[in-house]
């Protein structure tokens, strides 16, 4: 009785459709195989975000019986209703909405980088617009470009208010707001301030959501173009692992399709002259991480320790939690790691001139581009990493060079520094730092070696997992978290003594980096992230080795260049320091 | 817009802020609610609504300076820039317009020399276009400061425009 | 006076609240906005430092009330006993109004009120043309009682519906007995009061709360505000009824920011009805506990807007939410929240005192009751009204307004504000009611009733509220936030005579899709004022459209005496001519102010 009280009987062009009580009319009709074209919805429940605010007005069907437009993506089915999502009216609302939103915007596609990859583009060949029946005044705000990772675009903006869900309820950074009233409003910082003036943390997660190029990521191909066509410069490439098992969908395949050596393969083709595996510089900050925490356990230093390889964490600790920015770990991330040996070790054993030697990243994030300029990773004379692409513009560099992706060949990663373990591969998905460490602190702590080495408890996608993990009669709280919304949570409730732990990971991406503000566009479909997930595993999964401090090329860099973990050559190199910063 | 203007409240006068604070203080949580209120005082006590001055009651509120923005910039109550001494508040309501008030305001631009949102650069006036004041009685109408003037007619703005000016003058 | 403890010690407090014997006269002078502006407070001053003077203040009360309603004669000055309206007061007359009147009980002649057409003096309001034919309900305190005094107004009956509702009847009666008096929002929707009640009642939630809606953003309308200057107790008397009927426990009223005396009062009363135990804890001694907060917008008309009103009160942006759900099921907070308009409120303890069958009487039978109107414009008698509903516009405009004032044609009457639509001369005599309205087109609306005569523009009357709208609108919404603004280019490419006949079409079909598929009622009613000016005046359109529209004024020089009047009237000075000659006019200077027209003393200036 009850279950059929919370079912409701509705008509979607005639067809009943039962589903239960709270379902929208756009859900309902998809049960039933009627596809009602949508802008400003986006539905990411899976990792609790939903922007449900029926703003743009696209998705209007009409209710039969009231002779009424209602948004189908927000309006929830009531009993008997009866829904037609191509009545006359709806047709034309949608399509003079639309002609709306685009006599209000630039349309220069052409140039455009989404073209092809754009949502308001595909509904306009959707609906197959073709002309433009109410011109008129255009929004002209300024655009910015100041930041290194985020370029937004107010003009291209539709209002759909995606992006401030995703600055606001998931991460919680607030750095977006409507701003203005009218035709005159649109999405801005506080005070129209540039971004990089602000609290923005350049996760990226506004961009990975945004249906057109109002925010999208600062472009960087052409300069790297530019490295590459200079025959007197050598070009080093790293790429991360998350970009592995992403970068496939850009090119038609399904996701969480593992192309490690086609992504090698691609690079040797664009021109880049040795391709190293960031892998290797994650191994090393397991290495050097773990050692820090087995150091301060042992000195009694700080507790938690935290995480420090993802740039927008450390971004959002130093703006946010001013007063706790000597909890997280020294340690640079990877891949500033990752440069800076590439321009000191390598540089030497290959016997290169750094000034002529190029560092690039290929990174699922946008932070990453903050991070490679930011103080405090080029104050050794040179930068670590001097430009960062993101999966996407990777995937767009070997679109214009005509390269067949799915064609290639697969290539291995260069020697030395394209050595390592499936501990390094995990990084990219949310736990994966944490077990990693674990891994090599267990064996350091304890002395003993560790017989299984996948940690159940750490994995998962729960937006805060904890678990107590035996280090050979020990028990270390450790706690992950991903999404900052979740970070902040566990934060507090370090602050206020409500709990109390030994070591956090935390990144601010949903998933970790297989869900980077960088990757290939999901267009709301979490499942993909979900698959990049397994697929991480599954690389880890296959590895002959596991834990980072079996990894001979590390072994040999420490023999050669570093002596031991927490050296002062890797102090001067591998680390770095945060200062606090104003909160906008 | 320059950040360090954000940043940096010792352009504001300190014994205000002070004010400001313990009203905030003061008020009911939660805090973020009561946003709107906050404005209202800290316009009351400023004559405006500078960014410091919003980043200010942001970190107060324990809210983002964008949320205080976009709050500020969706009130027409609110002024971010600096106002005149006098404001010269024109009804726009409908029983005003019917008898002509946008005539008026027009002329009151003029005179002034006032421009929307922005004082004249004598700094004696500003001039706003409001929405019924509620003394349609006496269309057109219009305000400065609290006092209000009915029945304004075109050839009325200058004498208007004039005794202010004149008392700014003596000040 | 402190908190009274019990319901039957109130009611025995009301019965000893006895008028005082020994004040032989009250002088009621008008505090409203409108007359405080031709400088009432100051001669309520005068009259009080009069009284002291003379040494009469035990005997003569100087009284400062809310609106008359009649603000276009205003100030006024009632006095008691005998109701003697004086109107158009100015400082220079209070003197000879106390001496006559007060000492030597004389009336002064000059001062009342003279009906234009007939020239008959009236003495007292039932003689006024413009009060014969209203009923007061809502506005029945506004003009008698001291607003700033509760216990003028529990004199005068106040509070004793919640008395009766405490002691005599279950929440669930209240609200059977609103439903059945056929009670509709006032605030533009004529949504069933009863029934929004009733939907809150039936949530199971812990927390529930009244929000008195006062924000009135209608420009040029002005009924509320009214009401909360002149009768602040009823507004919140009917809060309380409904909170004991929804079991709400806190209550908000939100104001706009322009009313400040109007929050002044309510702020005085709610204090002063928490003196009496009216509102905090165990009202009245009973186990309800309801407290009211005066929230204050700043500048948005769409705050009026239920869900936008409640985020504004949340501390946010005022952008509404897409309903369902309804405020009564998730509003504030996401609980059961009811938001009722002022006048709505104002209404509800008379129908408790009086029974539903009481007010089902007034009115039509679909909309029972009263209606105040906010009349303006281009007719004599500016100011508030309250009609019986069913009464016709043809009443209203000339019996009750006066007709117009220099007795020319009436064109039409817009009603509804920015979200209504014009009334040709055709449907002059419709009984108004939410339904006859409705049938011909337009809407009730919140009470902004403006007359314009055969002069006005109506293109530029559309387009005079359309600015407002698309000026006001949130911005949220794709139809709302772009088709307004590409509405007014329209409108404004024609009234510049750079239009075509395609943009009538062009205004047709973006006014359509942007009523039928907005967010909130802003957008949906925005294009009302343009289509239904468009159904009715088309000519004015096409000739902007085929661009044959005149705009400047011009003379007549066949009845020009060379008077100057005009020339010096300009304020733009684009009228050229020699004392006793013949004037000119530079039409491409004239902005069309028409003051030259009021100045000629002898009918010669041309209207385009
Ligand atoms: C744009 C817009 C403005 C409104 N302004 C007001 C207003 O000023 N006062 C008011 O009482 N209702 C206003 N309303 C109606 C309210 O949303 C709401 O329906 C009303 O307050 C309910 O009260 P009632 O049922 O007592 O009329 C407005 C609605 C819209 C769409
Ligand atoms: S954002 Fe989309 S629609 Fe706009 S210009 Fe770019 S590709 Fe075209
Ligand atoms: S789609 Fe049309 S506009 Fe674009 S490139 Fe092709 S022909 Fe040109
Ligand atoms: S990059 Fe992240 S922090 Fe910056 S605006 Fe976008 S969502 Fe917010
Ligand atoms: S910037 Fe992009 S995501 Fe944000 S509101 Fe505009 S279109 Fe939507
Ligand atoms: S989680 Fe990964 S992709 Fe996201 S910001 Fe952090 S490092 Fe970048
Ligand atoms: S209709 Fe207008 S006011 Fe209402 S939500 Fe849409 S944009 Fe805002
Ligand atoms: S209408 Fe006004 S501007 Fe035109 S001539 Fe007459 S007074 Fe001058
Ligand atoms: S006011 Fe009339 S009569 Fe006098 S100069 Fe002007 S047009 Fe001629
Ligand atoms: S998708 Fe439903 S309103 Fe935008
Ligand atoms: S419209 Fe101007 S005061 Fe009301
Ligand atoms: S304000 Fe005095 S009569 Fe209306």
């Amino acid at each position: 009785m009850s279950i059929i009280k919370r079912m409701v009987t509705c008509y979607i062009n005639d067809i009943p459709v039962t589903v239960p009580k709270g379902t929208t009319i756009l859900q309902a009709a998809a049960k039933v195989g009627m596809h009602i074209p949508t802008l400003c919805h986006l539905d990411l429940h899976d990792i609790g975000v939903v922007n449900r605010q029926a703003l743009c007005r696209i998705c209007v069907v009409e209710d039969e019986k009231r002779e009424l437009l209602v948004p189908s993506c927000a309006q929830e089915v009531t009993s008997g209703q009866r829904i037609l999502t191509d009545s006359k009216k709806a047709i034309m609302a949608r399509r003079i909405n639309l002609e709306l939103l685009l006599s209000n915007h630039p349309q220069d596609c052409l140039m455009c980088v989404k073209n092809l990859d754009c949502e308001l583009q595909s509904l306009a060949h959707e609906m197959n617009i073709r002309q433009i029946h109410y011109p008129g005044e255009k929004m002209n705000h300024p655009i910015d470009n100041s930041s290194f990772s985020i370029f937004k675009n107010p003009n291209k903006c539709i209002m759909c208010r995606r992006c401030i869900t995703m600055c606001d309820e998931m991460q919680t950074v607030g750095v977006l707001s409507a701003v203005n009233r009218g035709f005159d409003s649109t999405v801005s910082t506080a005070f129209h301030l540039d971004l990089q003036d602000t609290s923005c943390t350049y996760c990226g997660q506004c961009a990975s959501v945004c249906p057109t190029a109002a925010l999208a990521e600062i472009d960087s191909t052409p300069h790297v173009w530019r490295e590459i066509n200079n025959p007197n410069k050598h070009v080093s490439v790293q790429v991360a692992p998350a970009v592995r098992v992403a970068i496939a969908e850009a090119f038609g395949q399904d996701p969480g399709t593992i192309s490690t050596g086609k992504v090698v393969m691609a690079l040797r083709r664009l021109g880049f002259d040795s391709v190293f595996d960031t892998n290797f510089a994650a191994d090393l900050t397991v290495i050097e991480e773990a050692h820090e925490f087995v150091e301060r356990v042992k000195a009694g230093g700080r507790l938690p320790m935290l995480t420090s390889c993802c740039p927008a964490w450390v971004n959002f600790i130093e703006q946010q939690f001013p007063n706790l920015v000597d909890v997280p770990s020294t340690c640079k991330s990877p891949q500033q790691m990752m440069g800076a040996i590439t321009k000191t070790y390598y540089a030497k054993e290959a016997n290169l001139d750094i000034h002529n030697l190029v560092t690039v990243a290929i990174m699922p994030c946008v932070a990453k581009k903050a991070e490679a300029s930011k103080e405090g990773f080029n104050d050794e004379g040179f930068m670590d990493v001097d430009y960062v692409l993101t999966t996407r513009e990777l995937a767009r560099m070997i679109k214009e060079a005509a390269i067949d992706f799915n064609q290639l060949h697969e290539s291995d990663f260069d020697h030395p520094l394209g050595e390592s373990t499936g501990a390094a591969v995990i990084f990219g998905t949310t736990g994966g730092v944490m077990e990693a460490a674990i891994r090599t602190a267990y064996e350091m702590l304890t002395g003993k070696p560790l017989k299984e080495v996948r940690f159940e408890s750490l994995r998962g996608f729960d937006g805060i997992r904890s678990a107590s993990i035996d280090m050979g009669g020990k028990t270390l709280n450790v706690a992950i978290a991903h999404e900052l919304g979740n970070a902040r949570k566990l934060l507090n409730a370090i602050e206020n003594d409500e709990v109390h732990y030994d070591l956090l990971e935390i990144m601010a991406c949903p998933g970790g980096c297989i869900g980077g503000g960088g990757q290939p566009y999901h267009h709301g479909n979490v499942n993909i992230i979900e698959q990049r997930r397994q697929a991480i595993y599954q690389l880890d999964q296959d590895a002959p080795l596991r834990k980072s401090h079996e990894n001979p090329a590390i072994i040999q860099l420490y023999e050669k260049f570093l002596k031991q973990p927490g050296s002062d050559v890797a102090h001067k190199y591998l680390h770095t320091h945060y200062k606090p910063k104003p909160r906008i | 817009m320059n950040i360090q203007d954000v940043l940096d409240t010792s352009s504001l006068d300190s014994n205000k802020l002070l004010e400001l604070d313990s009203f905030i203080d003061q008020c009911e949580n939660p805090k973020h609610e009561q946003l709107i209120h906050v404005l209202h005082k800290a316009q009351h006590l400023f004559g405006y609504l500078p960014p410091n001055l919003q980043r200010h009651i942001a970190l107060k509120l324990n809210c983002s300076s964008a949320q205080v923005n976009g709050v500020v910039t969706f009130y027409s109550f609110f002024n971010e820039n600096k106002m005149g001494e006098f404001t010269i508040s024109v009804c726009m309501g409908t029983a005003c317009f019917v008898k002509g008030s946008d005539k008026v305001l027009d002329l009151v631009y003029k005179e002034t020399g006032a421009e929307k949102d922005v004082m004249s650069e004598d700094g004696v006036f500003s001039v706003k276009d409001v929405r019924c004041i509620g003394a349609c009685g006496l269309a057109p109408v219009l305000s400065v400061n609290e006092k209000v003037f009915g029945h304004v007619e075109a050839k009325n703005v200058k004498s208007i425009v004039d005794i202010y000016r004149k008392n700014h003058v003596k000040n | 006076m402190s908190r009274i403890k019990s319901i039957d010690s109130f009611n025995t407090f009301q019965t000893l609240l006895k008028p005082r014997e020994d004040v032989r006269i009250k002088l009621f002078m008008c505090a409203g906005t409108s007359c405080l502006s031709s400088e009432a407070d100051i001669m309520i001053q005068m009259f009080q430092k009069l009284c002291d003077e003379h040494e009469l203040s035990h005997q003569c009360a100087i009284i400062k009330t809310g609106c008359f309603g009649f603000c276009g004669q205003g100030p006024i000055l009632r006095i008691e006993p005998g109701d003697y309206h004086y109107v158009q007061v100015k400082v220079e007359d209070v003197d000879e109004i106390f001496n006559e009147h007060i000492l030597n009980k004389r009336i002064v002649k000059r001062l009342l009120y003279r009906n234009p057409h007939s020239d008959e003096i009236s003495i007292d309001a039932s003689s006024m043309d413009f009060y014969q034919k209203q009923h007061r309900i809502a506005l029945k305190n506004c003009g008698h009682i001291d607003p700033e005094i509760i216990d003028e107004y529990i004199a005068n009956g106040g509070y004793t519906a919640l008395s009766k509702a405490l002691s005599e009847m279950t929440p669930f009666e209240v609200i059977t007995c609103i439903n059945e008096s056929g009670l509709r929002g006032r605030g533009g929707g004529g949504f069933s009061t009863g029934v929004k009640w009733e939907v809150a009642y039936l949530e199971e939630t812990n927390e529930k709360f009244i929000i008195c809606n006062a924000d009135e953003g209608d420009p040029g309308a002005f009924m509320d505000r009214a009401i909360c200057e002149g009768d602040p107790h009823s507004i919140i008397e009917g809060m309380i009824i409904a909170a004991y009927a929804t079991k709400a426990t806190r209550g908000f009223i939100y104001i706009r920011a322009e009313y400040a005396l109007a929050t002044h009062r309510l702020q005085i009363a709610i204090e002063q009805a928490r003196a009496y135990g009216l509102l905090g804890t165990n009202i009245l001694g009973t186990l309800m506990s309801f407290d009211i907060s005066i929230k204050i917008g700043a500048g948005a008309f769409v705050c009026g807007e239920e869900t936008a009103l409640i985020r504004s009160i949340e501390g946010g942006r005022g952008e509404p939410k897409n309903k369902p759900p309804y405020p009564s099921v998730s509003g504030y907070h996401r609980k059961p929240t009811v938001v009722n308009n002022v006048e709505t409120l104002a209404n509800v303890p008379n129908i408790i005192v009086k029974g539903s069958a009481w007010f089902r009487d007034i009115g039509t039978s679909t909309s029972p009751g009263t209606k105040v109107f906010a009349l303006a414009g281009h007719v004599r008698n500016i100011g508030l009204v309250e009609v019986p509903m069913g009464t016709t516009f043809r009443e209203i405009v000339y019996d009750i307004g006066g007709g117009h004032p220099k007795d020319r044609k009436i064109k039409a009457i817009q009603i509804g504000g920015p979200s209504g639509g014009v009334i040709t001369e055709k449907y002059f005599d419709t009984p108004i009611d939410y339904e006859s309205l409705k049938a011909i087109g337009a809407m009730m609306g919140s009470g902004g009733m403006i007359v314009m005569d055969e002069d006005s523009d109506m293109v530029e009357v559309a387009k005079f509220y359309l600015d407002f709208t698309q000026d006001e609108s949130c911005g949220q919404c794709t139809p709302c936030r772009i088709g307004t603004k590409r509405m007014l280019e329209i409108l404004e490419r024609l009234t510049s005579m750079q239009g075509s006949i395609e943009d009538l079409e062009s205004l047709r079909s973006l006014g359509e899709i942007i009523k039928w598929s907005s967010l909130c009622g802003l957008g949906q009613t925005a294009p009302n004022p343009v289509l239904s000016t468009l159904t009715h005046f088309r000519e004015e359109y096409e000739a902007y459209a085929y661009r044959t529209k005149k705009k400047a004024y011009s003379i007549d020089p066949a009845k020009c005496i060379g008077c100057t009047k005009c020339a010096r009237s300009c304020p733009v000075t684009c009228i050229e001519g020699k004392v006793k000659q013949l004037h000119v006019i530079d039409e491409s200077l004239c902005i069309a102010c028409g003051a030259c027209f009021s100045a000629c003393p002898v009918n010669a200036i041309i209207r385009p």
